[in-house]
């Protein structure tokens, strides 16, 4: 800072040739400019904090969460859900014998009925639920290869390292790599409604539309090549320790749902953010006339074929079903909170009101310090 | 070999020898380095830069780690890489520290290039060095000056390098030059050659010089300097014949000399680097990062009850992930291992950005301090200057300022106002009737005239606004010592006075005397006041080409201003006159008429044609009109005989103008002979044998002087009192003038005789070839010449700075003990105190064991005797305990050494935050305590040098601290405190919840991009903008109220309770920022980075309107950030999450923001969650309401219409008055 200030005065000096160094009159004045900016004057708004101030705040708060309160309290209380578990921890429960079994391939079926109080309108989401399932585990989180789902080719052959020590088995790359799809939920639930007449019908369960569009059409790619022939794109892969089958099987049905692109499979990829938590496994449609509900009211089956081990960590598994209206599932805590919030707010606006009136004119009268 | 080794190899040769040989180049030029006598010497070009291209990496790399926080942030980043304990992608975790060392590198970097670039402008700058091949000097480059090169200097240009001077144009071997780039003083300074090479007449051959020149090493002292040539005899040279690299040679056609230092000239060494001091805040702050520290650890333990999680499972649950080997990690081990993980995650606890923000903000504290108007000395064109870069809030937490008193209480403007001869008073009323006359009632006159003949325009309007009728009207006591009035500006002509004060206006009776007796006393005391002194003499043609040709051509450009100048300065004579000779009609008629053309304005030269004109019709030329025989040529304005005097010190000038009122006029002055003309025309030349410099220990200079017609050797000594014999009689006089505020010098003779002068002139020319005990050679030698003395006395008034009064009212008010230390007498600094407003007339004043108990406050005055004992190391506690006890506290006849101890003292004991200010050369005083603010003002500007802060009046500390000091230090304290508030807010608490749910594994529910993003985008510039610019109260009221200052004082703004209450809040603002969505979500279908994003963005609102609240004024570019900052990260966040598929392997956010958007329960959530999160801050409101501060008061006073805010701000004063004089109510 000092060099510069001096070089600029010799520099003054030497090139006049007369001696003209330094001085006010001699240079460009150095007076700072005078502008609002620079001087620290512009012109600004200065909010003050005083309960007279504040409190029409807590008012207008108080005013309109009341209502937002209550109207998410409605909704959330008019959507139907029925959740059933079905691990089979009691030993009188139906599923007792397949929940012995803490292996993955013995394939067991179990059928658990329940009866409907009150008919479900409208589309019907079902869910299926696992509980003290930590999915957020750190290490389990990072155990998968996006490029891979995205149907990159070289990932394909060689998945990231992340995905260790699901990564290479039998010296062939697995697809999917990873803890995660290794972990594929792999029950496969049936609901069917028994007439009071005893005869059971098949609920139709559609499987298409449970995952995110973007997830299905962006983010997960088969790896390009033959789409009809999935089994030779995958070919030099392997399938995950703990599947039954290979990934090129999830579906062998629909193309447009098998490999990578397979719903259940995005699903579950999606990894939950809490150790309790439900994933969306099929929809049940409304009836095309609209007349009846989706489901009456009245008796009901789930049969599971039961593969999915969740004794090992105590987890607990539940199908759920649930309609859904804007705000998605049934939340009875954010009508609540809202309600809570504004009535407390109102209740301090009253509170900072009379404060504001015993005290406040104190301050207009800007009585002096001591 | 490369230039490094070179140098250290340099330095290490210099530092086994004490002293420097060197012998001439020439007869080596042409030979190869190794044969050079004088190689080892660095060569002249200068390298001010750190870093080079290629090296400029590694080194400031390692000059960045060197700090503590960025090798925490590294060592954090490189355990990334460890798989086991890996949070985040290693690469991506690299992310931060890398952008925050690179925007440190940058910063660097630009820095470094300017130094460069300034460096290579220094580097090829020409000079004239000596060839022997071509016989002449040749022109090269200054990079090119090595050490025993010969180097012409031609009149007017800079000096490449520290030159011995061996010859110069100047029949008398002077050469004159202007240090201002040095150290500001506009004054000449003379050099002379060599003694022994003065035979000058003839031309300079350089090749005949074949001595050796032996000097002391490098030093950064700038006025001192001693050595010997050893050629056929040892000649010893000191100062007075070296020339400074930077400095300006003026009035002598050429110099040469030999190079003696390049490189590591004088001006090298004293070109110091801000000064990087350690604020108090950041130390306190430091302590916070410490607990944050603890925080951390306590934080990761409780990641270690991952291990009881662990312990929990009986068998192995699938989520959990084998080794590669397919073993799993033991409990214990992962237990170790979570407690790393954490410390990854929760890092930014410690905030990474936090450092390079309060460099940032501090920069911007320091831009708008030096822009502040306020702050700008119209007068000499000064900025306010930070030349410490990074205490700008300590000035906001002052708890005693030490100020010294000359120069920075008064003007240093010296004005020569009575004087006592041989015991006779004569009090000079005229002069000083004339002087009030002149502060009083020529204000606007004086400006026009100054505008006219000096420089284009300089007065400020304002000040002029800010004149002597009120400042006076509120003061009590002598209104001639209260002038308060800004005088017209430092001249050109004189370094130190205006030209209205110089004049003096001879006492009658003393010219009376004078006339009739011829009293040989008198004649010695006029001629010692004329001769014994530095003062060079320059005529006004001779001084400055550029700058006459300059005022000249600015005069002819406005022919309208001209002729308002010529009226106005008619009207001034008018008046003066008119006032003069209302006083001459009351005195006797045999008063002489007052010659106003020849005194009043003799200097002001521009248009003596007109008033002189004006002067003739009614001046009776009387034989007074002899007392300057000037020829009346009248119409020039470079008058042949015209002289201008350049002093060092303002005393000096008033003495010489005070001498020529009474017509001895100094002519000339060489080292050799001293001319003065008598009042009779005749001109005394006397032979100069040897000047004692004056030092602040003798505190008195002296001249040895041969009588031109006695041939008697004659000694004038002059100085302070104490530094001269006391004479009985005088010392009456002396304290009255003390008391008047006058600075006293007294003048002594002594004859000596021709033995006892030989005799003692080899002593001294042995002490001046000395070179390592030189200064107390010298001293003892001085001390032996200066004993009996005769003595005669003078008095000089030094004016009191505008507004001082005022300002050391509003710093007392303000909570700030001042303390004045001076070097003067008592009486004078007790009546200088008692004008400022130091000391107040109810004061119970304790001086020495004087005792009038009256009123409440103390004001204890110790002068330096009393001081030196009270510094005694068993007294102290018992004068710190007194201090404590007293509103002010004056010490005067104070050595340097004292002051800077005082301010040790009371800083050590009392714990405090000191401020000294000098407007001189107190540098011990400056140094030692917190904060040193110089005066950049008519003396030296070494205080200016050592300064932190330097300003260029006192009054300007008023601001400076009120207003600047207040902003800086609550900004600053207001961000820290935000900062952590906001690391603590944002993630880490966030995180610290989240880990109840994943396991304590070190799942963190955001990506970890947004991470980065949400501290390095999207809240970084709103808490940097609140640290530059908020203003809690506007200047007005801050200078209204200094009271308001206090809070600062105590804490400045910053107490650990808010550190607390910030952390505090910020855990109950991240629970409900974490809870509220997490049960919202709770039991659905949601993902992990589907919960993280509308907890990122509530903590994003939160932390955004939690700023919102604490900002005290919205500017538009308080909107622009804060709307900014929101906006852009919902941009980025969008775009982000769009364009991210598979970027950021293994797991990406991809869509996250937009399904999120699209969902109302995402903006439910975030609605409600802010308003809960902030509602207890909103209750501070209530703290406003039943309980405001003074600060809160001061900002509602501030929004009411002006005239209501008026009347509040008096009725709060009243009553603060009334309280004061009530103690006990």
């Amino acid at each position: 800072m000092m060099a510069s200030s001096y070089t600029a005065k010799e520099e003054d000096g030497h090139h006049s040739g007369s001696a003209a160094a330094g001085g006010p009159g001699s240079s460009k004045s150095k007076k700072p400019d005078n502008t609002a900016f620079k001087q620290q004057r512009l012109p600004a708004w200065q909010p003050i904090l005083t309960a007279g101030t504040v409190l029409p705040a807590f008012f207008v708060i108080g005013l309109i969460f009341i209502p937002i309160g209550i109207g998410l309290f409605v909704t959330s209380n008019n959507i139907r859900e029925f959740e059933i578990d079905y691990t089979g921890v009691d030993t009188n429960s139906p599923c007792n014998r397949c929940s012995q079994t803490y292996s993955w391939n013995i394939s067991c079926t179990c059928s658990v009925p329940f009866s409907l109080e009150q008919p479900f309108e409208s589309n019907v989401f079902m869910y299926y639920g696992l509980s003290n399932f930590y999915q957020n585990h750190r290490r389990y989180v990072k155990s998968r290869d996006d490029s891979q789902l995205n149907g990159d080719k070289s990932s394909l052959t060689n998945p990231s390292k992340e995905c260790e020590p699901y990564r290479i088995s039998e010296k062939k790359p697995i697809a999917p790599c990873g803890a995660i799809a290794n972990s594929l939920f792999n029950d496969t639930l049936e609901l069917y409604y028994i007439y009071p007449n005893g005869s059971r019908t098949l609920i139709p369960l559609v499987k298409k539309g449970i995952a995110w569009w973007t997830d299905k059409h962006v983010k997960f790619r088969n790896p390009p090549g033959n789409n009809d022939n999935l089994t030779i794109t995958f070919q030099d892969t392997t399938k995950p320790v703990n599947w039954h089958k290979p990934v090129y099987e999830l579906d062998p049905n629909d193309p447009d749902n098998n490999g990578f692109i397979n719903e259940d499979f995005i699903v579950w990829m999606r990894t939950a953010a809490l150790p309790t938590f439900r994933k969306l496994y099929r929809i049940i449609q409304k009836n095309k006339d609209n007349m009846t509900p989706t489901l009456p009211r009245g008796n009901y089956s789930l049969e599971i074929a039961y593969n999915y081990p969740v004794r090992s960590f105590d987890g607990r598994k539940r199908m759920i079903l649930s309609t859904i209206s804007w705000m998605g599932g049934k939340n009875p805590f954010l009508g609540i909170a809202y309600i809570t919030v504004g009535s407390v707010c109102f209740f301090l606006g009253v509170v900072l009101l009379i404060i504001h009136h015993k005290y406040g004119n104190r301050n207009n009268n800007a009585d002096i310090p001591n | 070999m490369t230039w490094r080794d070179l140098c250290s190899w340099t330095r290490r040769r210099d530092s086994s020898e004490s002293e420097r040989r060197l012998e001439s180049n020439l007869p080596y030029e042409g030979e190869k380095s190794k044969n050079q006598p004088n190689r080892h010497y660095a060569g002249n070009a200068i390298k001010t830069t750190k870093y080079t291209l290629w090296n400029f990496i590694p080194k400031n790399l390692i000059e960045q780690f060197r700090r503590v926080a960025n090798a925490y942030f590294l060592s954090i980043a490189i355990l990334n890489f460890v798989p086991s304990v890996n949070a985040f992608q290693p690469q991506v975790a690299l992310i931060p520290i890398c952008v925050i060392l690179s925007l440190t590198a940058i910063k660097d970097a630009w820095e470094d290039f300017r130094r460069y670039q300034s460096d290579r402008k220094l580097n090829r700058r020409p000079c004239l060095i000596y060839s022997r091949s071509q016989q002449s000097f040749m022109e090269r480059r200054w990079k090119d000056v090595k050490v025993g090169d010969f180097v012409r200097v031609l009149s007017n240009e800079i000096i490449p390098a520290d030159i011995l001077l061996l010859h110069t144009s100047d029949p008398n071997g002077v050469c004159h030059m202007e240090t201002a780039n040095l150290d500001g003083e506009t004054n000449l300074k003379q050099r002379r050659v060599v003694p022994g090479f003065c035979d000058t007449n003839s031309t300079f051959e350089p090749q005949n010089f074949n001595s050796i020149v032996v000097c002391e090493k490098p030093n950064d002292n700038l006025n001192h300097f001693s050595g010997f040539e050893k050629g056929n005899k040892k000649t010893g040279f000191g100062i007075e014949s070296l020339l400074l690299r930077g400095c300006t040679v003026r009035n002598t056609a050429d110099a040469s000399g030999i190079v003696v230092y390049a490189h590591e000239t004088k001006s090298m060494l004293n070109n110091n680097r801000p000064r990087n001091k350690r604020s108090k805040l950041e130390r306190k702050m430091n302590i916070e990062v410490f607990f944050c520290v603890l925080l951390l650890i306590f934080m990761c333990l409780i990641g270690a009850v991952h291990v009881i999680w662990l312990e929990s499972f009986s068998t192995i649950p699938m989520y959990f992930i084998p080794n590669s080997d397919g073993t799993y990690t033991s409990s214990a081990l992962s237990g170790v291992n979570m407690f790393f993980t954490m410390i990854i995650l929760l890092q930014v606890i410690i905030p990474i950005s936090l450092y390079l923000s309060i460099e940032l903000v501090k920069m911007g504290q320091v831009y708008f301090i030096t822009q502040d108007v306020d702050l700008y000395d119209e007068e000499r064109d000064i900025r306010m200057q930070c030349r410490a870069l990074n205490i700008t809030e300590d000035l906001g937490q002052i708890q005693y300022i030490f100020s010294d008193k000359t120069g920075t209480l008064t003007e240093n403007k010296m004005v020569f106002r009575r004087c006592t001869i041989m015991g006779t008073e004569y009090p000079h009323s005229e002069n000083a009737t004339r002087l009030a006359l002149l502060a009083g009632e020529t204000d606007a006159d004086e400006e026009v005239i100054y505008q006219q003949n000096r420089r284009p325009p300089l007065f400020s309007l304002e000040e002029a606004q800010d004149g002597p009728a009120r400042a006076s009207a509120r003061l009590p006591g002598n209104s001639s010592l209260h002038r308060s009035r800004v005088t017209a500006g430092a001249s050109s002509c004189m370094a130190f006075s205006s030209p209205m004060e110089t004049e003096v206006v001879p006492d009658e009776t003393l010219l009376h005397l004078m006339e009739n007796e011829e009293d040989k006393s008198y004649l010695d005391f006029f001629l010692a006041m004329a001769i014994c002194n530095t003062v060079v003499v320059s005529t006004d043609t001779a001084r400055r080409q550029g700058v006459t040709g300059r005022r000249n051509s600015a005069l002819s450009s406005n022919p309208l201003e001209c002729m308002e100048g010529l009226f106005s300065r008619a009207t001034c004579c008018k008046r003066l006159r008119k006032s003069l000779e209302k006083l001459t009609c009351r005195r006797d008629s045999h008063a002489e008429p007052f010659d106003m053309g020849q005194t009043s304005f003799y200097d002001v030269s521009a248009f003596t044609n007109s008033v002189e004109g004006f002067d003739e019709d009614e001046n009776a030329p009387g034989h007074r009109s002899n007392v300057n025989r000037r020829p009346r040529t009248g119409s020039s304005p470079a008058a042949p005989l015209e002289v201008c005097y350049e002093a060092e010190s303002p005393d000096e000038a008033a003495l010489v103008h005070a001498a020529k009122a009474y017509g001895f006029t100094l002519l000339e002055r060489t080292p050799d002979h001293v001319t003065v003309r008598l009042p009779h025309g005749k001109e005394l030349k006397f032979k100069v044998l040897d000047v004692l410099n004056f030092d602040p220990v003798r505190r008195r200079m002296s001249i040895i002087v041969r009588h031109p017609r006695t041939r008697e050797i004659i000694m004038y000594t002059k100085g302070a009192d104490s530094g001269i014999m006391e004479a009985a009689e005088t010392q009456g006089d002396l304290d009255m003038y003390a008391r008047d505020g006058l600075r006293t010098l007294c003048f002594a003779k002594k004859v000596v005789n021709e033995q006892t002068y030989s005799a003692w002139s080899i002593r001294r020319q042995e002490a001046l070839a000395a070179i390592s005990r030189k200064k107390e050679l010298l001293m003892d030698t001085a001390a032996d010449m200066e004993n009996n003395l005769t003595l005669l006395a003078t008095g000089i008034e030094d004016r009191l700075q505008e507004n001082v009064p005022e300002t050391i009212r509003a710093l007392r008010e303000a909570g700030i003990q001042v303390w004045v230390l001076t070097g003067d007498k008592l009486e004078t600094a007790v009546n200088i105190a008692y004008s400022c407003m130091l000391l107040d007339h109810r004061d119970l004043v304790f001086t020495f064991n004087t005792e009038s108990k009256r009123e409440f406050s103390i004001g204890l005055v110790i002068d330096g005797r009393t001081l030196s004992l009270l510094l005694d190391d068993d007294l102290q506690t018992q004068f710190v305990e007194l201090c404590s006890h007293c509103r002010s506290v004056l010490c005067c006849r104070a050595t340097p050494l004292q002051k800077s101890r005082v301010v040790t003292l009371m800083r050590h004991r009392l714990k405090v935050m000191t401020l000294a200010i000098d407007g001189a050369n107190d540098v011990n005083m400056i140094q030692a305590a917190d904060v040193g603010v110089g005066i950049s003002g008519q003396e030296g500007m070494q205080a200016v040098m050592a300064s932190d802060f330097s300003i260029s009046r006192f009054k300007h500390l008023k601001k400076l601290l009120l207003v600047h000091g207040h902003w800086c230090s609550t900004r600053l304290a207001n961000m820290i405190v935000y900062f952590f508030y906001k690391n603590v807010q944002a993630y880490v608490n966030l995180l610290f919840w989240y880990q109840l749910f994943c396991g304590f594994t070190g799942t963190a529910m955001i990506d970890y991009w947004f991470m980065i993003f949400f501290n390095l985008l999207f809240t970084s510039a709103p808490p940097i903008m609140f640290g530059i610019m908020d203003r809690e109260i506007s200047a007005f009221m801050l200078l209204q109220l200094p009271q308001l200052y206090k809070r600062g004082q105590q804490t400045g703004g910053y107490r650990r309770s808010t550190f607390w209450i910030g952390i505090l809040d910020a855990f109950y603002q991240s629970f409900i920022c974490f809870f509220i969505p997490y049960w919202a979500y709770e039991g659905s279908d949601v993902d992990i980075f589907t919960l993280g994003i509308p907890m990122n963005t509530v903590s994003l609102f939160t932390i955004i309107l939690h700023l919102a609240i604490e900002i005290k004024s919205w500017t538009v570019v308080h909107w622009v950030i804060m709307v900014g900052s929101v906006l852009v990260y919902f941009i980025v966040s969008l775009a982000f999450s769009a364009l991210c598929i598979s970027c950021n392997p293994p797991s990406d956010p991809y869509w996250l923001m937009q399904q999120q958007m699209a969902d109302p329960i995402f903006y439910l959530i975030c609605i409600l969650t802010t308003v809960v999160a902030l509602l207890p801050y909103f209750l501070h409101a209530l703290r406003g309401t039943l309980m405001p501060s003074d600060h809160l008061k001061a900002r509602q006073i501030d929004q009411l219409p002006p005239h209501r805010r008026d009347q509040f701000l008096r009725e709060w004063r009243n009553l603060q008055e009334l309280c004061a004089s009530f103690p006990s109510v």
